[in-house]
């Protein structure tokens, strides 16, 4: 695709330049331009999101009519292939099974807290499969589902929850960022590894996550603006769960959907009903293709609920009413994609029970290993600080070791 | 290079095609060698140009630094040297600089990222703190985080408000940062070599108004002092400086107050009395050593910042000099620091920062009688 390269790439190269010929070159042809000409739409076309929506697959779970869908020129999208949609609805149920694994191991006090995304388990595992091999994902504290759905072992997953370190595993290896608490700063390094990767010539793409309140964030601001200057391949998926804590979406914003936030910064937008793992499967899939093929950066919204409370800590009765979550439980993400999947062939008892077998395997995983008390290493408080420890932290870890020494010794002698 | 061709290839072609134009530019230069009077501007500026030889990897971005080359112009040049893709200007958010930098970092990269102004990193704040600090730690060391970040910090230029903060303290506290202060011209060169080898993110605090101090120093003889430290694995990293050799007393300083402090001694020494002066150079990791056995040698400190005094660097160095010395004392250990208020307005800023009076009669008091 020949697409422009960001404003630091695309000039001739420095040597044949004169002094003061780095100012900047002609303007470049941006991602809108090339929309345009791509898909014969205007650039405001290209940048809104479509009218509505888009939904493929209703709560139902009988397919949308396709007039109905939301798409409209510029915003077309093909249903998933049916292998596509089978791994896809494994991966629905094991992360339903996940979060509620999750949950009660936190009510029996083997978790310190667990932010579930029950209910938002579609949106987790489009996040997931939407990338390649060697993409990057930027998850916050919530995603732990697409996390698991990237590969990334489970109990390693829950280090963070259970309390033992910050993190369990290795962002690098996975290509997962570390679960990120402060909202929206996680963006900010998914724009820099994409930047990073783009001057290496690499196709990565970085999936950068956050939810609707985080949106208010300075840090998605300057996110989403370095994205789209730098011409980077980066898509923006905001979870719009409705609320943050206990602060419903309103009070974040009055702009006419978090989607379109994307036109004042020069990228496109677009909305999906996050309840919906065919339409996420498509809307994700466009995005990433897009911004592999050097659309620069996009941002997509999906729409869905948090069906719980914010952590176990929080109670979601003191600020929202049970008939609003009645709503929602009517558009169950996993229900719909059973029902379609049924009714399409794709699904029978065999096939739900062996789906049903490893959600089980999975859980049984979580039991096991967070029921299992891994010690705590005192000295590793001091390991991990600076690559070489400074004299002051060998200091300091000296006077553990003999602290522990100490105590170490009175016990033996209380023991005689 | 046509403007069509593909992202990819382009970006590619542009960071070797730098590489091997630095290279040439390099051998090309028929560099005056041997010593020569440069200022510390300079001595910043080549430095980051040998890293930047050195390393494909080693980016430079920032408010002002591309065409402008920085409002210090500590950067110049470099865009022109190294190509748009290594030195580069970006849009006005230190937030979105530092968190970009820590992605980039985290991605094979070495950003060197310029905050225009003390006061202008605050809304970096977060970033450095939550990640750049603890990204190392959180991910038990599999993610490191090799990231320098300059800011040009600190009075004396007659700056109006937010543009003379000293801010040091700030980042000095928060556990996973290196913090280093140059205060001469060699080092200017030697410590930012070293801060951009690191393998841990460095507060690269630029005292601005010893940005136009000159020194006379050897370039190349400041290159082959840095290959080899990089061959030995040895460095002056974390290492604090005998500024001046004394005996009665020490002065010890950092950053903007090192002149200060030499000045002070100088005149110490025409009223009689030996002042050693320490260029404390790092304050994170800190030379304890190097300190204490001044102070142990002398009996009598005096600690000098341009800082607020309430709970500063200039207040842990006192407390970690008291423990460690008390016994060699021959008197309380005396700061002299900024006054606790807001940095003063221009005409007001000689009351302000400390100076060789000040240290004077703080080294007066040092109990000389007993």
């Amino acid at each position: 695709m020949t697409i422009s390269a960001d404003h630091t790439a695309q000039h001739p190269a420095p040597e044949a330049q004169t002094p003061g010929a780095a100012a900047p070159g002609p303007a470049p042809e941006d991602a809108a331009s090339e929309a345009v000409r791509k898909f014969g739409i205007t650039v405001e076309d290209y940048m809104l999101p479509a009218r509505h929506q888009i939904q493929m697959v209703g709560p139902d779970g009988t397919l949308t009519p396709h007039t109905e869908q939301g798409a409209q020129p510029g915003h077309e999208y093909s249903l998933p292939g049916d292998d596509e949609l089978l791994a896809a609805y494994e991966q629905l149920v094991v992360g339903r099974r996940v979060n509620d694994q999750n949950s009660a191991l936190v009510r029996q006090g083997r978790m310190a807290v667990y932010p579930s995304s029950h209910g938002q388990e579609a949106c987790q595992v489009a996040a997931a499969l939407c990338l390649s091999e060697g993409d990057w994902m930027f998850p916050t504290y919530r995603d732990s589902v697409a996390v698991m759905a990237r590969g990334v072992d489970p109990v390693q997953t829950m280090t963070l929850f259970r309390g033992d370190w910050h993190g369990g595993y290795d962002p690098s290896r996975h290509k997962v960022g570390i679960q990120c608490t402060p909202l929206t700063t996680q963006l900010l390094h998914g724009v820099g590894v994409a930047h990073a990767a783009k001057l290496r010539g690499e196709d990565t793409v970085v999936l950068a996550m956050c939810g609707d309140g985080a949106t208010s964030e300075g840090d998605f601001h300057e996110a989403l603006n370095f994205a789209a200057v730098f011409h980077l391949p980066v898509v923006f998926f905001v979870q719009n769960n409705q609320y943050a804590i206990s602060v419903p979406l309103a009070h974040q914003s009055v702009a006419p959907s978090l989607a379109h936030k994307a036109v004042g910064y020069g990228m496109a937008g677009e909305r999906v009903d996050g309840n919906d793992i065919v339409a996420l499967l498509a809307v994700l899939g466009r995005a990433v293709r897009l911004a592999r093929e050097g659309s620069g950066p996009l941002l997509v919204e999906a729409h869905t609920y948090r069906m719980q409370a914010h952590t176990n800590a929080d109670d979601a009765t003191r600020y929202r009413q049970d008939s609003e979550v009645a709503e929602w439980v009517a558009k169950d993400p996993l229900s719909r994609m059973k029902t379609y999947m049924t009714d399409r062939g794709l699904l029978d008892d065999d096939r739900a029970a062996g789906i049903a077998e490893k959600a089980e395997a999975v859980a049984t995983q979580l039991r096991e290993g967070l029921s299992e008390e891994v010690p705590v290493e005192p000295q590793d408080l001091f390991k991990y600080v600076f690559s070489t420890p400074t004299p002051q932290l060998k200091e300091q870890s000296a006077m553990l070791a003999d602290e522990l020494a100490r105590d170490a010794t009175s016990k033996s002698e209380v023991a005689k | 290079m046509s403007p069509t061709l593909t992202t990819s290839s382009e970006a590619n072609g542009n960071v070797s095609a730098a590489t091997a134009r630095a290279a040439a530019t390099a051998a090309a230069k028929a560099e005056q060698t041997g010593p020569q009077t440069i200022t510390l501007a300079k001595a910043l500026n080549t430095a980051m140009a040998d890293a930047m030889h050195a390393d494909p990897s080693v980016l430079v971005f920032g408010e002002d630094v591309g065409m402008l080359g920085g409002v210090f112009r500590i950067t110049d040049g470099l865009t022109k040297t190294f190509g748009k893709s290594r030195c580069f200007d970006t849009p006005l958010a230190e937030s979105g600089i530092v968190g970009m930098a820590v992605g980039m970092a985290m991605n094979g990269m070495r950003p060197v990222i310029e905050m225009q102004f003390d006061a202008f990193a605050y809304p970096a704040f977060e970033q450095i703190v939550s990640h750049v600090a603890k990204m190392h730690n959180r991910t038990k060391g599999t993610v490191k985080l090799p990231m320098v970040i300059r800011v040009p910090y600190a009075g004396g230029i007659g700056g109006v408000e937010h543009h003379c903060d000293s801010s040091e303290a700030y980042y000095a506290h928060t556990a996973g940062l290196k913090v280093f202060t140059p205060a001469t011209v060699a080092d200017g060169y030697r410590m930012l070599r070293e801060a951009i080898d690191s393998d841990d993110p460095v507060m690269f605090m630029e005292p601005k108004k010893l940005y136009w101090s000159k020194d006379q120093v050897d370039l190349d003889a400041l290159r082959a002092e840095h290959a080899e430290n990089t061959e030995r694995g040895t460095s002056s990293e974390g290492r604090a400086a005998v500024a001046r050799p004394g005996t009665d007393a020490t002065l010890i300083a950092y950053g903007p107050s090192v002149p200060t402090a030499l000045a002070a001694a100088a005149a110490a020494a025409e009223e009689g009395r030996s002042l050693e002066v320490i260029d404390v150079r790092s304050l994170v990791p800190f030379d304890d050593e190097t300190i204490c056995a001044s102070v142990r040698k002398t009996g009598r400190a005096v600690v000098i910042a341009e800082a607020h005094g309430f709970a500063s660097v200039a207040s842990e160095i006192v407390a970690r000099v008291q423990e460690r010395c008390f016994h060699h004392l021959a008197a309380p250990i005396r700061r002299v620091t900024g006054f606790d208020v807001p940095y003063p307005a221009p005409k007001l800023e000689h009351y302000y920062l400390p100076g060789v009076d000040r240290i004077l009669d703080a080294v007066d008091d040092l109990q000389w009688e007993d």
